[in-house]
């Protein structure tokens, strides 16, 4: 299945490596259909579905098998099965998230999503996964901001670990080789037919520092966000837009980049968990948001367009909780861009805690058993790490950057970007969520798009038969030196300072709420941090080198950095999870084209231009009607 | 102590020298066990070999009950049928309250750590070179547990029996006031006694066996709602078997202390009617 | 309320290392990872550590504070004296890759040698019915993160190299008890557990439960019952005869071995 080349005789001169990818022979080779990078949800369902369709498949991803960000998922599984609302199917589903995503959502992803998510969450308890049950035995469905209908299959707040831990065991029980701790830094093309398709990746073991270069005609990019641009963010190390980078880099298109999702409640303090998510289970089930003065304050936020559908006496709300059918919902269960701006309003009008967050408060509204029940992990987190009993006091909670809507642009029925060969699924890829998305509408999409992916790669590299894309030996050389790179600069600047310089920078000028000037600002500090990190040095030698990990991650982090300031300083409106000061409202113009992002000629900046969106077909216009 | 280079110190692993980094007083609780375990150990034994200065009327020493030898008069209230063992009444019967103690899972925590240091604490390397754990002869034998804990019951029954015996009147030469002997009656010792059978019963239900026995061993909860009850109130046991092992351990030692001390005529009962 | 932290990091590869000290600055509501990331920052750029969520959720960060296996993330500064010497080693069961990274590939061959879920078919409207009592005692085990300090702490293991052949640790315990209570499964794993996963092996001395950031009572709750369960199959004749005369627990039916 895969060749491997021993080891090179000696060491490197540079970096003392003795596993040393220089010298000739000293790199892995190895070659597979498929090649997945990045093993969360999204990719090792497409993975799973690849080798289900028969494609010798591959999964790499930076960490261990099993630790991806998606077991950071909380609340549940969005997936119209009906089981505690026979009224709910794909319709109402596809209706709510075109209307969270305020209207910009790539229409055929939204359909195919609410269409296939109950079949793939039933797919994951014939892998053995343990769902929350209802009275009749059926999986349990919880309510979220949002969502008409209980509709998010969970287990208690974990549902994230459950899914993930699922997956990984379906993977490993079917043979699927993992190259863990194995880092992607370029996408092989060939284009010695006229037209550029994908031949393989280059990528280093963070563990000895070696080089592999995997030949495969088909790459499927699973690499998850960008949150680690930003100071606050719940999103871990990984998150740093390796997939958005490597996809511009090869050629395709990023589209909806200004779209970043600030989840309403992430932990304020103490500082050392600054940004981590809270769940919006909390919401669902009870919890409320009060100022520094006690107040309800979300009744003073409930825009126009959610007016019909949201209580607005604290009666009427908190009736909801037992009686859905004849109330209408609490406005804290609004969909998050909505909720995180009104806390951010709260807080900048003074009105915020002492560690500048608001309260979320349970404690005074369920019981400590109910919250401990309901809601183990968010008890456990806030215990363990601030020393906050949540059944006794309220949470301090604050906006934390949380997921990017923006990503690859891709055909919605095959996941394939404009590069013949190159796939992505889940957050790396785009137009699913429109400007915003519904929580409980990723973990679907993983599933959803994962599976699309793999089958669609897999039929593709078939297809080509014996005429597969060949990797030039002469980009296997590029890729090497480039990411050497930092080992041969000396005096430059350590990484560690350059990212922490762009998370605030990016958290300060790109975040929440955002203005033309500042937008400006932080153009002119990315091009500064562009020439910083061009001369930035490394210490030590390739293996285990975090350092050297860092400076290569930085250089996508950059260019995803770019990508969000620019495509925000041109979509001049207020939508879904990009909110202007200077264009408050939404405007109707600005509702009818996406903004897409290259790589321009040079490769040292990005190119945008307007593109519109896809037509939706009348039958389905009907249900915004 | 045996090198241990098969363990922590094994080739490839962190080069450290020291068996633990551990700077708290991680000896201190296998220290307790040792000389609790080892003190009741020796006083057990030495009561069981005695053989005398087990019955107070009305009260007989968990020890000795039930007491099947050639017991002194009044103390078999299940008749001799091993009249013709030579030793310690004691001996007949001990061996399964020592064998349920032997073989709980509990106890074999707390042993395997403070007498067999395998390991003495966590993160504490161990000085064997050698491990096998409960594979072989003799700890394969660990397995019969719950045969022992079916004997635990019977056990628990009998010392619940004596503790209504314990109400019985006393003979005359201990009677109080005008030489009353009828009626109820009711001193420290039958508290005391009363106190040992919850404690033996709290540590009889809460065993890991029973805790399957009577539901554990299911894998539809749903189907057997009685039983899905009673593991229940098993499982909410179980989470304190350990304190129930260390309060019996501590009261059948007390009883028979007790016992021990009136029938060598030390102390007088203390009456309460 | 900063202060200086006496902060001692193992540093080395397989061939040997030595603890070192690394002074450093931290601050109220900091854990131990913190003042790792602080000492990678700005003192030594190549320290290789392992962490993602930092937040006790994924497990990555797992290694030894003053010899205790925990989670960096999760092991908060304040329960130190603020002049305690803190030393922070890799985890010591592991081949050591380099710092506080170790090779954990002994796990996850682990997880490939157990045999995975196996159902019957869906009920008729290709839905699946499961009683939440019956799920209950497998979501406690799935909640295993997966930070391996259990099998990291286990001295079976962790003090016999040449046990690890025959050991699978605590970890999979919990796997092959959450497999066996799982109301659905066609597979029975009780021999396999005893054999090749070596369930006989462990002293329930429990250890793995001390160190577990999850709190998942692996030793009562999935070890115990589990050796029970091999009891019934391979060790206790009453139960042999039961099934020998028809007295029996009919809620294994359907179960086949593997």
């Amino acid at each position: 299945m895969s060749e491997t080349n021993g080891p090179a005789e000696g060491r490197h001169p540079m970096t003392g490596n003795a596993l040393s990818g220089d010298a000739q022979g000293g790199m892995e080779r190895h070659t597979y259909d498929v090649v997945v990078i990045g093993a969360g949800g999204a990719g090792l369902r497409a993975a799973i579905a690849a080798h289900e369709s028969g494609a010798r498949t591959a999964i790499v991803c930076k960490s261990l098998l099993g630790k991806a960000h998606t077991v950071m998922a909380e609340g549940g599984i969005a997936a119209a099965m009906g089981n505690r609302w026979p009224e709910d199917n794909w319709e109402v589903h596809f209706r709510d998230t075109m209307r969270g995503g305020k209207m910009l959502n790539n229409w055929r992803m939204a359909q195919l999503h609410a269409q296939e998510a109950p079949e793939r969450v039933q797919e994951l308890e014939d892998w053995g996964a343990l769902f929350d049950r209802t009275d009749d035995g059926l999986i349990s469905q919880r309510d979220f901001g949002g969502h008409k209908y209980a509709r998010l299959a969970h287990v208690g707040d974990r549902t994230g670990l459950e899914m993930i831990r699922t997956l990984q065991q379906r993977a490993v029980a079917l043979g699927i080789e993992v190259f863990m701790e194995c880092t992607v830094t370029d996408i092989f093309k060939d284009a010695s037919d006229g037209q550029s398709k994908v031949a393989g990746a280059f990528a280093y073991w963070r563990e000895s520092g070696r080089f592999i270069v995997f030949d495969a005609p088909s790459v499927i990019l699973a690499t998850g966000g960008i949150g680690k641009s930003f100071k606050v963010t719940s999103n871990s190390w990984e998150y740093t837009g390796d997939g958005h980078a490597l996809a511009m880099r090869a050629g395709a298109s990023l589209i909806n980049m200004e779209f970043v999702q600030f989840h309403p409640t992430g932990m304020v303090w103490p500082p050392s968990v600054k940004g981590l998510l809270v769940t919006e289970s909390v919401r669902g089930d009870g919890g409320i948001l009060k100022n520094s003065e006690g107040k309800r304050f979300m009744f003073d936020y409930i825009p126009e367009f959610f007016k019909a559908e949201t209580a607005d006496t604290v009666e009427e709300a908190d009736a909801w909780y037992d009686d859905k059918k004849n109330n209408r919902r609490p406005p804290e269960l609004l969909p998050r861009d909505e909720v995180a701006r009104a806390i951010n309003s709260e807080i900048k009008a003074g009105r915020g805690t002492p560690h500048g967050g608001i309260y979320l408060d349970i404690a005074s509204r369920r019981t400590p058993e109910f919250i401990r029940k309901r809601l183990p992990s968010m008890y456990h987190q806030f215990k363990e790490l601030a020393d906050v009993d949540i059944t006794a006091e309220p949470m301090e909670i604050g906006p934390t950057c949380h997921y990017v809507m923006g990503g690859v642009e891709v055909d919605a029925d095959t996941q394939q970007s404009a590069v013949t060969g190159l796939y992505a699924v889940g957050e790396c890829s785009g137009g699913m969520h429109g400007s915003n998305r519904l929580g409980g509408n990723s973990l679907g999409d993983l599933l959803v798009f994962g599976k699309r992916a793999g089958e669609a790669a897999t039929a593709y590299a078939d297809s080509l038969g014996g005429t597969r894309p060949q990797v030039d030996e002469a980009d296997v050389k590029a890729a090497q030196a480039s990411a050497l790179a930092p080992f041969e600069v000396e005096g430059g600047e350590n990484p560690y300072t350059i990212q922490s310089d762009l998370q605030q920078s990016m958290n300060d000028l790109v975040g929440i709420i955002r203005t033309r000037t500042e937008l400006e600002e932080s153009l002119a500090e990315i091009e500064a941090f562009k020439v910083r990190a061009s001369t930035m040095v490394v210490e030590g030698h390739r293996q285990y080198n975090p350092g050297w990990h860092l400076a290569l991650d930085l250089r996508n982090m950059l260019i995803v950095s770019e990508c969000i300031a620019k495509a925000a300083m041109a979509r001049e409106e207020s939508r879904g999870g990009h909110t202007r000061d200077d264009f408050p409202g939404p405007d109707a113009e600005w509702g009818t084209k996406n903004l897409v992002v290259n790589l321009n000629a040079e490769g040292t900046g990005v190119d945008l231009h307007e593109k519109p969106l896809p037509e939706m077909p009348d039958e389905l216009k009907g249900y915004f009607a | 102590m045996a090198t241990t280079d098969h363990g922590v110190t094994s080739p490839g692993r962190a080069h450290i020298e020291a068996r633990t980094l551990r700077e708290d007083r991680w000896w201190l609780a296998p220290l307790t066990t040792f000389v609790v375990f080892s003190a009741f150990v020796v006083y057990a034994t030495v009561r069981a070999f005695m053989g005398r200065d087990y019955y107070a009327s009305p009260y007989l020493s968990p020890f000795y009950s039930p007491c099947l030898g050639d017991c002194v008069e009044g103390a078999s209230d299940f008749g001799q049928p091993f009249s013709w063992w030579p030793l310690s009444a004691a001996l007949i019967i001990l061996i399964f309250p020592l064998g349920f103690r032997m073989t709980c899972y509990y106890y074999r925590k707390s042993y395997y750590r403070a007498f067999w240091l395998s390991p003495p604490a966590c993160g504490v390397a161990e000085p064997h070179s050698a491990y096998s754990g409960e594979t072989k002869f003799p700890l394969i034998l660990q397995n019969v547990h719950r045969y022992f804990w079916y004997a635990a019951v019977v056990v628990g029954l009998i010392l619940t029996y004596d503790v209504f015996l314990a109400f019985r009147p006393m003979p005359a030469e201990y009677a109080v006031g005008d030489g009353e002997t009828s009626g109820v009656h009711m001193g420290l010792g039958t508290l005391l006694m009363i106190a040992n059978v919850v404690f033996i019963w709290l540590y009889t239900l809460s065993c890991h066996s029973c805790r399957h026995v009577v539901g554990g061993r299911l894998r539809h909860f749903s189907k057997h709602p009685v039983r899905y009850k009673l593991w229940t109130w098993v499982s909410k046991l179980n989470g304190s078997h350990g304190r129930w092992a260390w309060y019996s351990l501590f009261s059948v030692a007390l009883v028979d202390l007790y016992v021990f001390l009136l029938a060598t005529g030390t102390i007088q009962d203390l009456r309460f009617f | 309320m900063s202060y200086t932290l006496k902060l001692r990091i193992w540093r080395g590869d397989k061939d040997g290392g030595a603890v070192e000290d690394f002074p450093v600055e931290v601050s109220e509501g900091e854990v131990v990872l913190d003042a790792i990331h602080r000492v990678q920052a700005t003192q030594a750029g190549d320290l290789a550590v392992r962490w993602n969520c930092k937040a006790g959720k994924c497990g990555s960060c797992s290694a030894e504070v003053n010899g205790r296996p925990r989670l960096m993330c999760m092991c908060r500064l304040s329960d130190f004296e603020e002049d305690e010497v803190i030393t922070v080693t890799p985890m010591r069961s592991f081949p050591v890759i380099r710092d506080l990274v170790t090779d954990v590939s002994f796990n996850y061959e682990k997880a490939k040698e157990l045999p995975s879920f196996s159902p019957p078919p869906r009920d008729a409207d290709g839905k699946r019915r499961m009683a939440q009592v019956d799920v209950e005692r497998g979501q406690e085990f799935r909640k295993c993160i997966e930070c391996f300090l259990c099998q990291n702490v286990c001295h079976v293991v962790r003090d016999h190299e040449d046990n690890k052949k025959a050991f699978a640790g605590p970890r999979f315990f919990l796997r092959y008890a959450e497999l066996d209570m799982h109301p659905l499964d066609t597979h029975d794993r009780r021999e396999l557990a005893q054999g090749a996963a070596g369930l006989g092996m462990c002293n329930i001395t429990k250890c793995c439960t001390e160190v577990c950031p999850e709190g998942i009572h692996i030793t009562d709750n999935a070890i115990i019952p589990m050796k029970e369960r091999v009891v019934d199959k391979k060790f206790d004749p009453l139960v042999w005869l039961g099934n020998k005369i028809g007295i029996r627990n009919k809620d294994n039916d359907g179960r086949t071995e593997v």
